[in-house]
Formats: C-alpha cells, structure tokens, sequence
C-alpha cells in the first residue's frame, strides 16, 4: 500500500496540484477547459484549450449563397443573435452599395439593443449567480423571455434568429411587436433598477469583483480585446461612436467606460450600457414616428427576396426568388471589413468576393476568441474561485469563440 | 482627436518604405498594402510606433488562399490607428513551398491566438511564435482544411454542379 504524506498545518506544501477545469465543468458555464496548476487554492500557472465546438463556419461560408449564411452568424454569439445577423447583412449591403432607408435603420437600431441588452442582463446575472446572488438572475431572466417575445413577433424565432434580409427586414413589424416593445420599455428599467440595487452596493458582491482579475487599459489593447471589457478598463472605444452604422450618429448616447478594468467595473460598463440601449430604443422610436410606417426593406429586387406569397403566384417573383437563392446575379468583385458592436465586443465580416455565388472567402473577426486568450495569463496568481468569477466577467461564448 | 487622411497615410508609408510596399487600393475606404515577409515585422512596428500613425490596435490576421497564383497564400493583417481612428489592411503573399513569415506575437500579445489560427487553418508558418499549435482543430490532423484543395462536400457529387445551372 502507497504511503501518503501526512501534512500538518506548519508544513511547507510544495507540490503542485493539477485541475482540470473542463470542458463541461459546472462552474465554467460551458464547453471551456482549462488546465491550471494549484498551489493550494491559487492558480501558478494554465493553458486554455479551445475547439471544442469548432463548426468550421469560415469553410462553410465558402459554399453557400449570402443569404444561407445568415444562419451561420446567429450561432456565433446565441446571446444576442441579432447582432450577428445584421451585421452580416451590412457587410453585405456594404459590398453591393446598397443604401437603407432611414426607418430601416432605426428598426435595426431597436433590434440590435434588445440584443445587447438581452447579452448584458444574462451576463451580468449570471455573475451575480455566480457570487451566490440567483434571486437577481431569475429576476431579470423573465425579462430576456419578453426580448424573445418581441423577436418572435418580428421573424416567427426566439433564440437563432435569422432576423432580417439583405435590405431592411423580411416583414414589417406588426402592432404587438410594438406593444410588448413598448410594455418591455416601461417595465424593464424598474427591474434593471431593482437588480442594480440588490447588486452595486451590495457588500458580498464588492468583496468579490472589486479588484479582481484587473487589467491595464495597455494590457488590453495589446491583447486586441474589445467591448464592455476593454471599456472597462478606460478605453473609450466603441464601434457605433467611431465608426457609425445604421445611422447611430443621429443618436444621442454616452459610451461608459470603467477605470480599474476589474470584475466590477465590467459588471458596471454593463450595467450602464443596458440604461444607454434602453435610451437608444426610445429615441429610434421618436425617430420612426416621422417615416413611413410602411417601408421596411430597400428597393433592391436584385438581392431582397420577394413575399413568399408572390413567389407562389407570380411568375416574375419566382424567377428573382431563384435567381437570388441560388447567388445568380452578379456581384462586385472586390473585398470588404465591416465591424458592428457585437454584445462582447468588435465582430468583424471580412468578406471577399470574386463575383461567384459564395463568398470567396470570409472571416468572422469573432470578439470571444479574442478576449479569451487571455484568461490562462491573467489568472497566474488568482485564486481559483475569483477566476471562475473572472471568466463570467468576460462574457466568453462558446459559439462565437470557437466558430 | 487628429485625424491621419488615408492620402496621408499613403505618403507616409511611400516615403519611408518607397518600393518595399505597394498599394493595391482603396476597397470602400480601407487602404490596402501589400508587403514581403522581410519588411512586415518592420513596417508593423513602424506603423505601431510612429506618433503620427499609432495603430495600436490589432483588429485582425488571418489569411486567404490562391491556389492558382504563384505566392498562393496570402496573410492579412486588419489594423486600427485608435488615435486617429483609421484602420488599414496589410497583405503579404507566401509561396506554397516556403510559408515562412515572422510572428507579430512580439509586437501585440493578441497576435497569438489569431496566428495560431491562421497556422491551423492555412498552415502559416509564424517564425518565432511562442507556441505554434493547431487551435480549433485536433492536434493531430494532417491538412490545412481552409485552404482552397479541400473541398467541403464530397467531390463525387454531382447534383452540384455549375453546368446544371447553365454556368
């Protein structure tokens, strides 16, 4: 039989442990595994490893026509999909020159910050969860369901939204998208309220974010991270104020940026990002009382894809329907980046074409993967518990991190 | 906020770099260099450091294959001035046989990962990485499966192909 030391607590205990923290582990929230090194409770030293659910989306983007690849991008980041898929039809936009009317963009405005703040509430919750506070997360989880409502009333889904055409929007939005948008307006911030008081001052939740996992505003930006967490660190960089799409630069709204770049202030460059959606909403739907209320797609019959009622009755709306499915109608041989703020950060499209029906190549500049290269460095000397509260901070998605 | 002209830019680079750098466009605002692999250390860091460029910011690398050219395998770096809010695209195309180029590993730590990836998808050859290994795939996969010779669907199909819709 194996003797086994016996430790007493003046023992000096050299010998490192290994965890495997993953993939799976209930306190990672998903497919992410880590090997670290303990001394004890404190992390000497890990390497992440990643790919668990590599779905080679790049690859298949090469073989599909554009509109077959909005699926692709809504499995990215699951969390606010929508982001994705609109982003995807800009970069397309970009690429054809296709010019958006005004109440498209406001619609795609409103959309997109229900996204972000559907992305924030859940991370933001889980994080307290993950402290030991659930009551706040249950709290505002029922109000995600209310963001799904309105996405259910806009494109028929909930989670993997495929929301959208290149253009504008596959149908107009309908008077109870309205109704539950404007009930989730008047609603929501009494209880993004209520969270932030069972959360910000609380005590238990200070002792455990403040100052942990906490990054320098250059560590960040050598590291390429974008989103709440580089803003977090002071940085004030977000793609809708310096690069403006979709019309943000009608909008009048403040990018909150944290200053120690740790736990806490990440949980509050969300929190004030979910106040400055909600501002945002409400300013687009100001804004779309004065358009049209019936046009949500540009004129583009060359790419938008005709009602699937006139593609069952008309001969004309058939033949475009194919021609579109099947990527026939030429398009400009050239390349293109284009960015949008993605819930976690910078989601790139760099899309190039040879005038084929796929694209020749894409990339998704995907901000999970990039955030997450540095969790294994920055948790050297960390305990393991604030590690786990470390990763929650970084809003990693398994989707988008892997692709 | 300064504001660095694209027009600005392309003096700049020409000035210090004249032939060693070629600009290929200006494909909806975003100039577009290409480099060899001698100068890309140099002209990143240069790009990096200069107080009037700053692009401090690594948005992207990742690369592209054409298989039918003679430096079929391209590797492009996306970068963003913050300062001066202007990003620029940077290509610099290998040979099949020899896909050697520098890491910027030294220059931005984000450029780890995306070179990595770069590595595992295309088989770059990042000299001077710290830790080269495939990323999303499996460690012991053979091929390269981005690049253009591995085709996705199984080639024996025909139900496909391009002379079925008069192409």
């Amino acid at each position: 039989m194996q003797n086994h030391p016996v430790y007493t607590d003046n023992d000096p205990q050299t010998e490192l442990s290994t965890l495997n923290l993953g993939p799976t582990h209930p306190a990672t929230h998903g497919v992410f595994q880590n090997v670290l090194q303990l001394d004890g409770e404190r992390i000497v030293s890990g390497v992440s490893t990643i790919g668990y659910i590599h779905r080679a989306f790049e690859k298949i983007a090469e073989h599909r026509p554009f509109y077959q690849i909005t699926p692709l991008t809504d499995r990215l980041n699951y969390c606010s999909s929508p982001i994705n898929n609109m982003g995807w039809h800009m970069t397309v936009e970009k690429l054809l020159g296709i010019e958006t009317p005004k109440r498209v963009d406001y619609l795609r405005i409103i959309i997109m910050e229900l996204a972000r703040i559907a992305d924030h509430l859940i991370c933001n919750s889980v994080l307290a969860v993950d402290t030991g506070a659930a009551t706040g997360f249950f709290y505002v989880m029922e109000y995600r369901e209310a963001i799904y409502e309105i996405y259910e009333e806009v494109c028929g889904s909930r989670l993997t939204t495929n929301i959208g055409r290149i253009g504008g929007f596959e149908r107009n939005f309908n008077a109870i998208a309205f109704r539950k948008l404007r009930k989730f307006l008047k609603e929501y911030p009494v209880v993004l309220k209520e969270f932030e008081n069972l959360t910000k001052r609380n005590r238990i939740f200070i002792d455990r974010t403040k100052d942990v996992a906490a990054v320098t505003a250059e560590d960040a930006i050598s590291y390429s991270w974008s989103g709440p967490i580089l803003r977090a660190t002071g940085v004030d960089y977000d793609v809708r104020a310096m690069n403006p799409y979709c019309s943000y630069e009608e909008f009048d709204f403040e990018v909150p940026v944290g200053e120690n770049g740790d736990v806490y202030s990440r949980y509050l460059v969300r929190q004030e990002e979910m106040w400055q959606s909600l501002r945002l909403i409400e300013q687009a739907l100001v804004k779309l009382e004065k358009e049209p209320s019936d046009i949500f797609h540009a004129d583009v019959p060359d790419f938008y894809l005709p009602p699937k009622e006139d593609v069952y009755n008309n001969m004309e709306a058939l033949i475009y329907h194919f021609k579109i499915v099947m990527g026939e109608i030429p398009t400009p041989n050239t390349e293109v980046y284009h960015s949008v703020e993605g819930g976690n950060g910078e989601l790139g499209f760099y899309l190039v074409n040879d005038g084929g029906r796929s694209p020749y190549r894409l990339h998704f500049r995907r901000p999970s993967f990039i955030n997450y290269q540095m969790y294994a460095p920055m948790s050297r000397g960390m305990l393991l518990s604030d590690a786990i509260i470390n990763m929650s901070s970084l809003n990693v998605i398994a989707g988008e991190l892997d692709a | 906020m300064g504001k660095l002209t694209n027009e600005d830019l392309v003096k700049k680079i020409s000035e210090k770099y004249s032939d060693q750098v070629t600009l290929l466009g200006e494909p909806f605002g975003l100039l577009t260099f290409e480099t060899g692999r001698d100068q890309i250390t140099d002209l990143l860091t240069w790009l990096k450091n200069d107080t009037s460029t700053q692009f401090i910011y690594l948005t992207d690398i990742t690369a592209i294959h054409y298989p039918e050219l003679p430096k079929p395998i391209g590797v492009i770096y996306h970068l963003h001035s913050l300062v001066n809010n202007v990003r620029v695209r940077i290509k610099v195309f290998l040979e099949d046989a020899d896909v050697h180029i520098p890491t910027a590993s030294n220059i931005w730590n984000g450029a780890n990962w995306m070179e990595r990836e770069t590595y595992d998808l295309f088989g770059v050859i990042f000299d001077g990485h710290p830790d080269l290994r495939r990323i999303l795939n499996v460690d012991d996969m053979t091929a390269f499966p981005m690049r253009k010779e591995f085709p996705l669907e199984d080639p024996n199909r025909v139900d496909k192909k391009d002379y079925f819709f008069g192409r």
